[in-house]
């Protein structure tokens, strides 16, 4: 009884001995280029901009209520709008990827689907200055029809 | 300070430090051990080397926003305990969530319990020296973390619960997943009982080891697995059913052996009956809506609250005091791991260090989940 | 045919021709040694790389993969990583001890190395006690795992060292008994007139049952003493951190290491010249077709190849079999092996008494 448990494990380890099709290592830097993720894989928070140079988001903050740990900080100011209106805008859309736990919560705040996950998830860098981002570009505008 | 203490007294006993760096307290708990020889004499835990105080924490965030945190407490049981979490806001806003949302939050725990436990067995096989089992169960866990990965965007922190239901619809790859997972785990569990369950040195190692008594259990307040391996029944999904899991079939399981090996069976049939449990669910996930409509800013009446809910360690408990502003004033967390840890001591006393390895593993601790 | 045996003698003859008999003494000496070393080192690369693509095969994984062909090189370039390591060693340690004992490990092993038959007539030191030599010298391993334990001032150290020596004082007795079982077969203690002796068969098959638990009880012995899975006590990282050496570093780690696997390849070579006819190959009584066939595969291909089955074997049980507990190894020896082994050997005097075995 006590040598046939230990040969049927030792028969368990040798069979995968000989198997070499059930090896499950994923060679990571080798395979980066195949590497596949589910869509909604939280990497960090990024925010699309379409080939205008524009963005969605309002600068309506709801964000960074809504993030638990002060990860998003929002610079607004006062922009003047082609109807001559005053109207809000952003300035600096400020992200501390060090700060940032990915829960998604600032997604899923976000009236106007300004900012959302993309699947980049090497984040280490040398220096940590360069983990504060900021996620509008230079320059770059509102959609128009956004509010 | 006693810095002149000799190494070794009279009668011969001498501490050691298990931990909060080493290989078999998984983490960082620290473990003030006396022995006298291999023999233990008292075990005396230490905790605060991972104090995050999420607690207070919690105190500072909304009600949308504390969630999240728990993810970091037990985190092989985070699913239950953003569920737990969320079901306390709910239970505050009287709020009923949609069937459907019941049923994958379901699914969702039963998976993660699935998870931790193939997690576990792999750990238990490394602290007993069987190194194999560890890449056993993870190629298994590797799956279900994959499922998770695709609906809930995470494979760790899922945080997927939110007051209300779920924070968004499962992905329409999940059903078949899950389905391939059960078929290739059907396949994996009896190589699980091959490789450590049948085992006679496994045997030899957990049989008769580490026994708490009954009594002793209820007294140190044990629940999970290692209650009922002494016999205990306390399963939260049978006796206080949340979240749908009256509308379920599932035994609990339970052995009187009092030992490491009754709590090692316990989980072994505690992952069949969720596999039961999912196979149960997962063709009659109802169709609806996955949240239900809530306020922007949650405002949880003034009062008390308490919701359970079973992880895989145990009763998680989550005590609510609200003052009937946005932020909750009290969170308590009754974890399950710390009271498990205490009854440690009683346990392995009079046993081998090998046996205290054992003992710890089988009580399947978590150290953030114990020290929050 | 390709031998050992004439390379060494006709190095000897062309030696003797050239200068005195003391001159070639050392020569030889010296050429010895270096082989020695060389293979020690080879063998300790290896079977590093054999058991971590072992290990690795079983549990689903690659093994190293990176360093190399497939990751030959890998052990080669962890062994210039602990070359340049500090060599660290704690504040009271015993300064003296706590260097010494690496040493003196790895000396044993190296010394064990001399009586295996490689080959026929290919042999460091054929000497006419080699069994007896075997289990004398590697009984002094454990002296400096103790020296290593006590000198390093650390608890799990003392703990792993302790358990070391119960255990290895306990499994030298049935290792030595089930040693002393071919020794009564073939009536000689001499390694080479061993191998001699199964020139019409290996003693695992011609021995009957007395030889097969011999065996068994060899490999469970040999693999205790070894201090591996699941013996592994010592070390019982799970347990003691690292055991013995957890304050070991550098270089002086990498020893205990290398001696490690270097006894390892040792016990499982005695384990095959005694029990599978060492460089012997396989023969069958008189069916002198098939033998004739057999001796056309060079003796070290024989001797390798059953020296690397055993070890593939301990490595087998290493990566299988969770860990005993100190009181249970030491209740298997001392209530099941050791009379086990004391009935096989009455056993075996009766069978050689009476001629019994082939
Ligand atoms: S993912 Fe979470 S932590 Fe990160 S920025 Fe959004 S809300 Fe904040
Ligand atoms: S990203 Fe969205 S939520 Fe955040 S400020 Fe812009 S519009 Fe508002």
């Amino acid at each position: 009884m006590a040598i046939k448990s230990l040969v049927s494990g030792m028969r368990l380890t040798g069979y995968y001995f000989t198997h070499h099709k059930e090896i499950l290592t994923q060679e990571y830097p080798d395979n980066r280029e195949t590497l596949t993720f589910g869509e909604r894989f939280r990497g960090e928070v990024v925010m699309p901009h379409d080939e205008n140079n524009e963005h969605r988001c309002t600068g309506c903050t709801a964000c960074e209520i809504a993030c638990p740990n002060g990860t998003i900080k929002i610079l607004t100011k006062m922009e003047v709008g082609e109807d001559g209106k005053k109207k809000k805008a952003i300035e600096k859309f400020v992200y501390h990827l060090g700060m940032c736990t990915f829960c998604n919560l600032c997604i899923v705040a976000c009236p106007t689907d300004a900012i959302k996950m993309s699947h980049d998830f090497e984040h280490s860098v040398f220096d940590r200055k360069q983990l504060t981002k900021v996620l509008n570009k230079p320059d770059s505008k509102i959609v128009k029809g956004v509010e | 300070m006693e810095l002149e203490q000799p190494a070794i007294s009279d009668t011969g006993d001498f501490t050691i430090n298990m931990g909060p760096q080493h290989p078999s307290t998984h983490g960082v708990l620290h473990l003030k051990v006396t022995l006298n020889g291999e023999t233990i004499k008292n075990v005396e835990p230490h905790l605060g080397y991972i104090h995050r105080s999420i607690e207070k924490m919690s105190e500072a965030s909304t009600y949308r926003n504390f969630i999240y945190l728990t993810s970091r407490m037990d985190y092989l049981s985070a699913h239950m305990n953003n569920q737990a979490c969320a079901m306390v806001v709910e239970k505050g806003l009287q709020l009923e969530i949609p069937p459907r949302a019941k049923v994958i939050r379901m699914l969702m725990s039963e998976l993660t319990r699935l998870a931790s436990h193939q997690l576990w067995w792999g750990a238990l096989g490394l602290d007993l020296g069987a190194i194999t089992p560890y890449f056993l169960g993870f190629r298994d866990r590797e799956e279900i973390l994959d499922i998770f990965e695709e609906t809930c965007g995470a494979r760790l922190t899922m945080n997927y619960n939110v007051p209300g239901g779920l924070m968004y619809d499962i992905h329409p790859n999940f059903v078949g997943k899950v389905k391939t997972f059960l078929k290739n785990f059907e396949d994996h569990l009896p190589e699980y009982k091959q490789l450590l369950t049948g085992n006679i040195i496994f045997e030899e190692r957990t049989k008769g080891v580490g026994i708490l008594t009954p009594e002793d259990a209820l007294s140190f307040g044990c629940t999970g697995a290692v209650a009922r391996g002494s016999g205990i029944s306390c399963d939260v999904r049978k006796w206080n059913p949340y979240d749908g899991y009256e509308t379920v079939q599932f035994e609990e399981p339970m052995e009187t052996g009092c030992d490491c090996y009754s709590r090692y069976v316990v989980r072994i049939r505690e992952m069949e009956e969720s596999v039961k449990i999912i196979e149960q669910l997962i063709d009659n996930i109802p169709e609806g809506e996955f949240q239900a409509k809530t306020k922007v800013v949650l405002k949880v009446p003034k009062g008390e609250y308490y919701t359970r809910v079973e992880t895989a360690r145990g009763e998680l408990g989550v005590y609510l005091v609200s003052d009937g502003s946005s932020n909750p004033y009290r969170i308590k967390y009754r974890s399950p791991g710390f009271s498990n840890l205490a009854a440690l001591n009683t346990m392995a006393k009079g046993n081998k260090i090998g046996d205290l390895v054992a003992i710890m593993a089988t009580l399947d601790l978590v150290i953030p989940d114990i020290d929050r | 045919m390709f031998s050992f045996y004439d390379i060494s003698n006709s190095i000897h003859q062309w030696l003797s021709s050239q200068m005195g008999s003391t001159a070639v003494m050392l020569i030889e000496m010296a050429i010895v040694g270096v082989l020695a070393i060389s293979l020690f080192a080879f063998l300790g690369l290896l079977l590093v790389y054999m058991e971590r693509k072992v290990a690795a095969f079983m549990q689903l994984r690659l093994g190293p993969n990176r360093v190399g062909w497939k990751g030959t090189l890998q052990t080669l370039a962890d062994t210039i990583k602990l070359l340049f390591k500090e060599g660290f060693s704690p504040d009271a340690s015993d300064k003296f001890l706590f260097n010494f004992a690496p040493i003196l490990v790895i000396v044993v092993a190296m010394l064990l190395l001399a009586p295996i038959p490689f080959a026929k007539g290919f042999q460091i030191y054929d000497i006419n006690i080699g069994v007896f030599y075997i289990s004398a010298v590697s009984s002094i391993g454990v002296i400096g795992i103790l020296m290593a334990g006590w000198s390093s001032n650390n608890k799990y150290s003392l703990l792993g060292a302790m358990r070391s020596g119960a255990q290895i004082v306990s499994y030298e007795l049935s290792a030595g008994l089930s040693l002393v079982v071919i020794v009564a077969f073939s009536g000689s203690m001499s390694l080479t007139q061993i191998v001699q002796s199964q020139a019409d068969g290996w003693w695992i098959f011609k021995g009957h049952i007395p030889a097969m638990i011999a065996f068994v009880i060899f490999i469970i012995a040999g693999t205790a003493e070894l201090n591996r899975a699941p013996f592994d006590f010592a070390e019982a990282e799970s347990e003691l951190t690292a055991g013995f050496h957890t304050e070991y570093t550098g270089m002086r780690f990498a020893m205990f290491f290398l001696a490690e696997y270097i006894n390892m390849f040792i016990m499982a070579a005695v384990g095959a010249t005694l029990f599978l006819g060492g460089w012997m190959p396989l023969h069958f009584g008189n069916l002198s077709g098939f033998n004739h066939i057999m001796d056309f595969i060079p003796h070290i291909v024989w001797f390798m190849g059953k020296t690397f089955f055993l070890i593939f074997v301990l490595m087998w049980f290493r990566w299988t079999f969770p860990r005993l507990r100190i009181d249970q190894l030491l209740t298997l020896e001392w209530k099941y092996l050791m009379p086990i082994s004391l009935f096989n050997l009455l056993l075996v005097a009766l069978v050689v008494i009476k001629g019994w075995h082939f």
